[in-house]
């Protein structure tokens, strides 16, 4: 092969200079938005359990119909002007960051299968030097049940793919990134 | 609900070839083992999640975001340089209007950053920090200062090796490139864990720029072409 992809190298700890002092972008969905308003709350993990201090977490999703705004989406109807798709935050002292959106739609999967409603998200930080990439779905959607790509996940650790609903917070839900050890979440080869 | 069946919807993009990308867990970058899997990732075919990616919405470029010598009301210290190239996929086609974030240390090392604390000075006509889009063809240029190597912590006299961080998106989320783009000759790098983290020599020599006489400009800039090759598509259906 003539072109070889360029390595990745980690953001190092100096990341929010360029990519989240003035650029972080923690709405995805901004208020017009149509769909489920969704307020999600993650914390990044080390392998001691410790907050990650200095990472950096980038979601893409599609719209409350399962749109991508993007132009190799085959589907005809346009993509929700309000939904951004993409965000991305640094995380805070204690390894917590959050974003506001909407639950995304159901997308096409493999062969004649709908995946169901999930965020994909890529996690960057110092002694990250390839960015992690894996899911978060919505625990108790029905639609999980027949996702092809949960299928691909051990049972006993689809778990660690799973936002769960904050009872404290009508729309709010939690997700913990555990980058190693014990519980530790599926990431993907993607 | 999406049509299953376009072809469109199946795109699958390469993968990268062994030895071409760092190894996750590189034992002499001491934070990697406690913030990388101990478990296998599990092999994800293609679908439209990974396949498609922020192409829109970017906020949009401001002057003097691609020349982080004139954010300031005077000149940084320092090696002024122009670095530029063009973003390919890895068919050898252009990447046109993505967006490029870079940021960077100073001349003498220090980035502007409340965690950098070591004794080097700060100049205050410099903040490290630059944005552009490519253009049709996959170009795009910055002109900055060469940043200054600096020590950090992660063993006795650790070094980095002069470099600039780069952040390109591409046409997919899987194509989204982090990277650090180094400098030609530089004598740090046989000792920097992070650059060594990739095993394959051919591969580490992508990371560098080379120096090029014909960007320079007399008088006031020495030239570095540095080019970023990103995943790409296996055939696109609509092009096979």
């Amino acid at each position: 092969m003539e072109f070889v992809p360029t390595p990745s190298q980690t953001v190092g700890p100096y990341l929010h200079i360029g990519l989240t002092r003035k650029h972080a972008k923690p709405c995805i969905a901004g208020p017009q938005a149509k769909g489920e308003r969704v307020w999600l709350e993650c914390r990044v993990l080390d392998g001691d359990g410790a907050p990650v201090n200095d990472a950096m977490v980038e979601i893409w999703q599609a719209d409350s119909q399962g749109k991508y705004n993007h132009p190799d989406d085959p589907q005809s109807q346009t993509a929700d002007p309000e939904c951004r798709g993409f965000g991305r935050v640094a995380s805070g002292d204690d390894g917590s960051c959050e974003f506001e959106t909407i639950k995304p739609g159901r997308v096409a999967g493999p062969g004649n299968t709908q995946q169901a409603p999930h965020l994909n998200v890529a996690v960057y930080a110092r002694g990250i030097l390839l960015q992690l990439y894996t899911r978060i779905y919505f625990a108790g959607d029905p639609a999980n049940e027949q996702d092809p790509v949960l299928a691909l996940v051990p049972k006993e650790r689809r778990g660690t793919l799973m936002a769960q609903p904050d009872p404290d917070r009508a729309g709010g839900w939690r997700f913990d990134f555990r980058l190693s050890g014990a519980n530790e979440t599926v990431f993907f080869d993607v | 609900m999406g049509n299953l069946t376009n072809e469109r919807s199946i795109v699958s993009y390469h993968r990268t070839p062994p030895g071409s990308q760092p190894s996750r867990i590189h034992q002499p970058y001491r934070s990697t083992p406690s913030r990388n899997p101990n478990q296998a990732l599990i092999f994800l075919p293609h679908t439209l999640s990974e396949t498609t990616g922020p192409v829109y919405g970017h906020d949009p470029i401001a002057e003097n975001d691609n020349d982080l010598t004139k954010q300031h009301p005077g000149e940084p210290q320092g090696m002024r340089i122009i670095v530029t190239g063009r973003v390919l996929d890895d068919n050898g086609r252009p990447v046109p209007n993505t967006l490029i974030e870079i940021w960077q240390a100073n001349a003498a090392g220090r980035y502007v950053h409340q965690r950098d604390q070591h004794p080097a000075p700060l100049d205050p006509n410099f903040s490290g920090a630059g944005r552009t889009l490519t253009d049709e063809n996959g170009v795009y240029r910055f002109v900055t200062v060469k940043p200054g190597p600096y020590p950090w912590f992660n063993h006795y006299n650790a070094w980095r090796p002069s470099h600039i961080h780069f952040s390109v998106f591409g046409r997919a989320f899987l194509s989204r490139l982090i990277t650090q783009m180094y400098f030609p000759d530089d004598p740090l790098f046989p000792y920097d864990p992070i650059f060594q983290s990739v095993p394959d020599e051919k591969a580490r020599q992508r990371m560098i720029s080379k120096f090029d006489l014909e960007l320079t400009q007399p008088q006031w800039a020495l030239g570095f072409r540095f080019d970023i090759v990103l995943r790409g598509p296996e055939a696109t259906p609509f092009e096979a």
